[in-house]
Parts: C-alpha cells; sequence; structure tokens
C-alpha cells in the first residue's frame, strides 16, 4: 500500500496505461514541458517525448477534432481538458465526432478516445471555471461519462476507460486532486459503468458523485449519530448509468435523494428521476428528492459560492425530512 | 458579375500522362458526373431525401487529386458534397448509392445519408456536414502516420491525408487552427480548397477579406497553390506536387482550385443569385469536355473509347440504382446497433 494523492493516482494510470500500449497518448494544453495545469501529467513528456506527450495549440475545438481523426486512424488519444469548461469550445467534434460519429459511419469507425481534466466547482473560480459539464453532454448519444471521486477508484476508472473503445468524458474535481488514499499495490481497474455503494444502509438511498460523495459522507456521520442508516451510492458512471445497482438500492430503501453539484434544470438528478420514475415507480414510498446546485451562474463571492451548491446541512436536512414522511 | 480571377495557366503537355492515366481520370470524372446526374434524377422521383448536394463541375478537383494518392492507404476526408470524393476514393456506386436510399447495404449501412458517407476500407474519414469540422479529423489521421513513424518506428507509415472543403469554410477558425498545426508538426496532410465562388448565396467576395485562398498559407510558412480547378491534369500536378512533399515529411501544402458547380448548392436551392452570363462562363470550361478535347487532340483516345468508357460507367451507375432499389433496408431491431463499439 501506498499513500497516493488523487492527482498521482491519475499520472500513475496514464503512466502504466501509455507504458502498456504505444498507442496512448497524450495531448492538450500545456500537457508536456509544463507537466499539466494540476500535474496530473508531470514529467510524462520526459519519459515519453513529444509525439506521445503532445503540448497543443489554444484551439479546443481543432485538437479534439484532431484526436478524433487519430482514433478513427488507430490510436487511443487521452485529451487533457486543462479546464473542462473550456471544451465547450469543443462542443461540436465531441458531441458530432466523439459521440455520433460510429453511429452515422454505420460501425465503420471506433472512436476510442478520454477526454479528461478537471470539472466542478472550485473555490472562488468565477462562472466560467465553475463549470458542470457532465449535464451538458449527458443528451449526447455515443459519450460515456464517467466521475472519479477518490483516488483508488480515480486510477482504476482512468485505467479502463483508456482501454474502453468508446470515447469516455472523464470528469475529475478541482477541489479532489489532493485527496489521499492508500493504493494496492500493483495493477487494478474499476470497471467505468458501474456505481459504487460506498456506505450500506436500509433507510434511504442517497445517490451522487464526484466531490459531492464528500459532502453525503460528512452529513451522514451527523446522521448515523442521530440514529439514520442512509445508503450512499456513488454513480461513477453518469452515462449509462448502473440501474442495476440503483434498482437494488431502491428495493431495499423505498426512498431516493439525489445529490449533485451541476444546476438543477436538466441536470443529471433529472434524468435519473424520470428514469427511476420509469422503472422503479412502484418501489418508492415517498416522491425522489434531489438536492442541486442553483441555477444560477457560479458566483465569485465565496459567501454566495457556498449557498450556490449543496452544503452537507442540507443534506442532513432533506434525509430527516424524509424519513420524518409517515407511510 | 464580379471580375474573374485569371486563372493560372498549366501546360498541359508538361503533365506527360501514358493512354492508362488518361483514360482512368477520364473515367473517373464521368462516374462522378453520371453519378451526380442519376441522383438528381432519383431525387426528384422520390426515391432519396433530405438534402442532396451535387458535384457536377467539380469533377477535376475529385479525380484529380483522389487518383494521384495511393487507393486504400492514404486518407480522404470530404464534406456534405462527398459523392464522388467517395467514388473517386473506391467506394462502389452500388454502396454510395444504396446509402442515398438509406438501405443496409450502403456504405454506412443507411445510417449516414447523403452527407455522411464513411468508409474504413477505403480510407474515407467521411463526409462531414458542418463547415470545418472535418479538417481537424483528417488532421488526426495525418498526425496518425507522423505518429507511427517516430513514435512507434514503423518505417511503412508514410500514409497522407487529404481533407476537402469549400471556400466558405476558409473563413472558420478550425481552418486556420489546421493550417498552424499541420505546418507546425510538419504533418502529411494536404488542404484542398474547392473555391465554386458560392456558400449557398454568399459569393465569396463577401465573406473573404482576401479572396485568394491559396496566399493564406505563407503566413503558416507553408506552400500555397493556385490552380485552375477545371483542368484536370493541373489538379493533378499540384496534388503530385504536394503528396510527394508530405510523403517526404516536408509537411503540409494548401492547394487551392478553382472551380464551379454547375448545380445549386443542394437540390433544394433554388439558385437565384447566380447571374446566367457566370453560369454560362464556367459551363463552357466544363472539365470532362476540356479533358475529353486534350485526350484526343494528344492521340490518347479515339471517340470510340471514350464512348466506350461512357457506355460502362453508364451500365456501373444502372447497375447501382437497381441494387440499391433491390437492398433491404436496415433491420428495425438494429436501431440501437452501432451507438457503442461492443455493438
Amino acid at each position: 500500500m501506498a499513500e497516493t494523492l488523487l492527482f498521482n493516482a491519475l499520472r500513475e494510470a496514464i503512466d502504466e496505461e501509455m507504458a502498456r500500449d504505444d498507442t496512448v497518448f497524450v495531448l492538450g494544453e500545456d500537457v508536456g514541458h509544463y507537466g499539466g495545469s494540476y500535474k496530473v501529467t508531470k514529467d510524462l513528456y520526459d519519459k515519453y517525448g513529444e509525439f506521445r506527450v503532445l503540448d497543443t495549440p489554444i484551439a479546443e475545438n481543432s485538437f479534439t477534432g484532431m484526436a478524433v481523426g487519430a482514433a478513427m486512424t488507430g490510436l487511443r488519444p487521452i485529451i487533457e481538458g486543462m479546464n473542462m469548461g473550456f471544451l465547450l469550445l469543443a462542443f461540436n467534434q465531441i458531441a458530432n465526432n466523439a459521440g455520433m460519429l460510429r453511429y452515422t459511419s454505420g460501425g465503420n469507425y471506433k472512436i476510442p478516445m478520454v477526454i479528461r481534466g478537471p470539472g466542478g466547482v472550485g473555490r472562488q473560480l468565477g462562472a466560467e471555471h465553475s463549470q458542470r459539464l457532465e449535464a451538458y453532454f449527458q443528451a449526447v448519444p455515443g459519450l460515456r461519462i464517467v466521475a472519479c471521486s477518490t483516488p483508488y477508484n480515480a486510477k482504476g476508472l482512468l485505467k479502463a476507460a483508456i482501454r474502453d473503445d468508446n470515447p469516455v468524458l472523464f470528469f475529475e474535481h478541482v477541489l479532489l486532486y489532493n485527496l489521499k488514499q492508500d493504493l494496492p499495490e500493483g495493477e487494478y481497474l474499476v470497471p467505468i459503468d458501474r456505481a459504487e455503494v460506498v456506505r450500506p444502509g436500509k433507510d434511504v438511498t442517497i445517490l451522487t458523485y464526484s466531490r459531492m460523495r464528500h459532502h453525503v459522507l460528512q452529513a451522514v456521520k451527523t446522521l448515523e449519530k442521530k440514529g439514520f442508516d442512509p445508503e450512499v451510492i456513488d454513480l461513477i458512471s453518469l452515462k449509462p448509468l448502473d440501474f442495476e445497482t440503483i434498482g437494488a438500492s431502491i428495493r431495499k430503501t423505498h426512498r431516493v435523494i439525489v445529490v449533485e453539484e451541476c444546476m438543477k434544470t436538466g441536470g443529471i438528478g433529472a434524468e435519473i428521476i424520470a428514469s427511476i420514475n420509469d422503472r422503479f415507480f412502484d418501489e418508492l414510498d415517498a416522491p425522489v428528492l434531489r438536492l442541486s446546485s442553483q441555477d444560477i451562474p457560479t458566483p465569485y463571492n465565496g459567501k454566495l459560492e457556498s449557498l450556490t451548491i449543496v452544503q452537507p446541512k442540507k443534506i442532513e436536512e432533506a434525509v430527516e425530512k424524509m424519513m420524518a414522511l409517515q407511510i | 458579375m464580379v471580375q474573374e480571377r485569371t486563372l493560372p495557366v498549366f501546360q498541359a503537355t508538361s503533365a506527360k500522362i501514358s493512354k492508362a492515366e488518361g483514360l482512368m481520370l477520364y473515367e473517373d470524372m464521368i462516374l462522378g458526373r453520371f453519378f451526380e446526374d442519376k441522383c438528381a434524377e432519383m431525387y426528384y422521383r422520390g426515391k432519396m431525401f433530405g438534402f442532396v448536394h451535387l458535384y457536377n463541375g467539380q469533377e477535376a478537383v475529385s479525380t484529380g487529386v483522389i487518383r494521384a494518392l495511393r487507393q486504400g492507404e492514404d486518407f480522404v476526408c470530404s464534406t456534405y458534397r462527398d459523392h464522388v470524393h467517395a467514388l473517386s476514393a473506391g467506394v462502389p456506386a452500388r454502396e454510395v448509392l444504396a446509402e442515398l436510399f438509406g438501405k443496409e447495404t450502403g456504405c454506412s449501412k443507411g445510417r449516414g445519408g447523403s452527407m455522411h458517407m464513411f468508409s474504413a476500407e477505403h480510407k474515407l474519414l467521411g463526409g462531414f456536414a458542418f463547415i470545418g469540422e472535418g479538417i481537424p479529423v483528417a488532421l488526426g489521421a495525418a498526425y496518425q502516420s507522423k505518429y507511427r513513424r517516430h513514435a512507434m518506428r514503423d518505417k511503412s507509415a508514410d500514409q497522407v491525408s487529404v481533407s476537402f472543403f469549400g471556400d466558405g469554410t476558409t473563413n472558420n477558425g478550425q481552418f486556420f487552427e489546421c493550417l498552424n498545426m499541420a505546418a507546425l508538426w510538419k504533418l502529411p496532410m494536404i488542404f484542398v480548397v474547392e473555391n465554386n465562388k458560392w456558400a449557398i448565396g454568399m459569393a465569396h467576395e463577401r465573406a473573404s477579406s482576401q479572396t485568394e485562398i491559396y496566399r493564406k498559407a505563407a503566413v503558416f510558412g507553408m506552400p500555397g497553390v493556385e490552380v485552375d480547378g477545371m483542368d484536370v491534369l493541373a489538379v493533378r500536378a499540384a496534388a503530385q506536387t504536394a503528396i510527394a512533399r508530405a510523403r517526404a515529411g516536408e509537411g503540409p501544402t494548401l492547394i487551392e482550385c478553382l472551380t464551379y458547380r454547375f448545380r445549386g448548392h443542394s437540390l433544394a436551392d433554388p439558385d437565384e443569385l447566380r447571374s446566367k452570363a457566370e453560369k454560362e462562363a464556367w459551363q463552357a470550361r466544363d472539365p470532362i469536355k476540356k479533358f475529353e478535347a486534350y485526350l484526343l487532340e494528344q492521340n490518347l483516345a479515339n471517340q470510340e473509347e471514350l464512348k466506350d468508357i461512357e457506355r460502362r460507367i453508364q451500365a456501373v451507375v444502372d447497375d447501382a440504382v437497381k441494387f440499391a432499389e433491390e437492398s433491404p433496408e436496415p433491420n428495425p431491431d438494429e436501431l440501437y446497433r452501432y451507438i457503442f463499439a461492443e455493438d
């Protein structure tokens, strides 16, 4: 076991996969000489050279399209979005070409690529650097969307994403890069299409992902003291959703709270709730509750910013309120 | 009518083509022309749907460039006006027409349609329907060639990648971004502008501050070549020089082909803005007629040989129609197939 920071866990994943398969390469802004804006590709340039750790000009849409072309012709690119928000500038290439091209081509081409980088609301980074693009991209057919949340799952998921033959949007969180955890020696993979039951419980299912997992766990500590026994599920795969794990939990608890960092309107939670209604309505003892960020551009001011995203206290209140409902 | 640009002079006899090459080029242009004429007929007969953009008039560009490539090895990337690029790249007429009919036997299994022809087998990276979005994809294929050669030490990796696009695209950021990256990394890439003067109804000189597109290469330190896009031999010669450069690792070239589409932007375009005089002036420079005259003049072919080709190609196109009509529709049970790589 070695204590590893999350950004280093990601770095190890990339390093191991590049050593294993010489078609794997990294491209993006400042991934080479600079080592990545959060040091996820530190020293890889020295180890693998300029072709395999490619510093690109600041041209998101074009270098993303270039990665699509490289993936179509047999390479396995990993794009680093310096900040995932910048990939709004690459929306066309991600949606039309990474996402849809395989289908539109009638299966002529595969697009094995990973688009990864820091997303989410950081600390007073302002609206443009505090995006939750997973909500914007979830409607695009053909994309897989994954969010990591711990050093352990970050490493195993990224390795699995690199080996996957589909385009994978891989969301890291800007405030989680310095999380520490003991990681196993040797190689391991974590499947990118499975949710993780973080804490088994019987009262209520809390579905969450990315940094909100940690807010939920903070709330759970208080809730445990009050005698509640919530089940916490980290979705991991935001698309497709793992309804096997979600469904098994709902059949046990019959109550669901979604805690997410994206905005409420058109968010991941909106899709989950609609799908739960489609699939598990008869299992529910209460309407599904959704805790999301406010529907506003993330404000710079620290107090306003903390009011914008879901805080642990709100999660406690939501669980208590839901458990108080008499059936 | 705006003053036409003076066309660059090309000495056709300097091309020194063999009889076999001449007939091959002629046949490819005839295929493009006959195929598109048949498409117009089938569209008006209700056999194909959606937006259909025909290539009539621009055949010398497709044939001149693609037929100078190594078929099935070098990459071709097209736009929404992609039928003829697909044919020149070797995709059988049957598969292109079946795609237009939305059939399972189409090159994109009926999922793509007129603007989305794909064939991995023929290294056709696709028809890309949004302006400029194919250029980065072609750049990726070029990067892949260079990557294999240098990072994976595959000495056989010298494939060239060609991206076709129109004058309208050259005001889009992806064009400039990719010129920069291709030159910066000396990629085996050829940018082919089919300047047909009109982006639907937007005249080129109303959209571009610098209308001579080939000049835009210079600021990236890249050769920019202006060529008469109605002269297949001129296009072929420019392409051969660019291909040799790219294969030798000397980097990209921008080729601006001055050409003209003989039909509207699409079959849905009333084509009201282009003047009769302009259309007639360009019709008089029909690339097929021009090349036919050259072949006869140079005694590279006689009338009967050319008629033979036309008869044979007409049969190919008629056979493609029959094939497409008789082909099955995609199976509705496979509606979700091809979303993911495992399908």
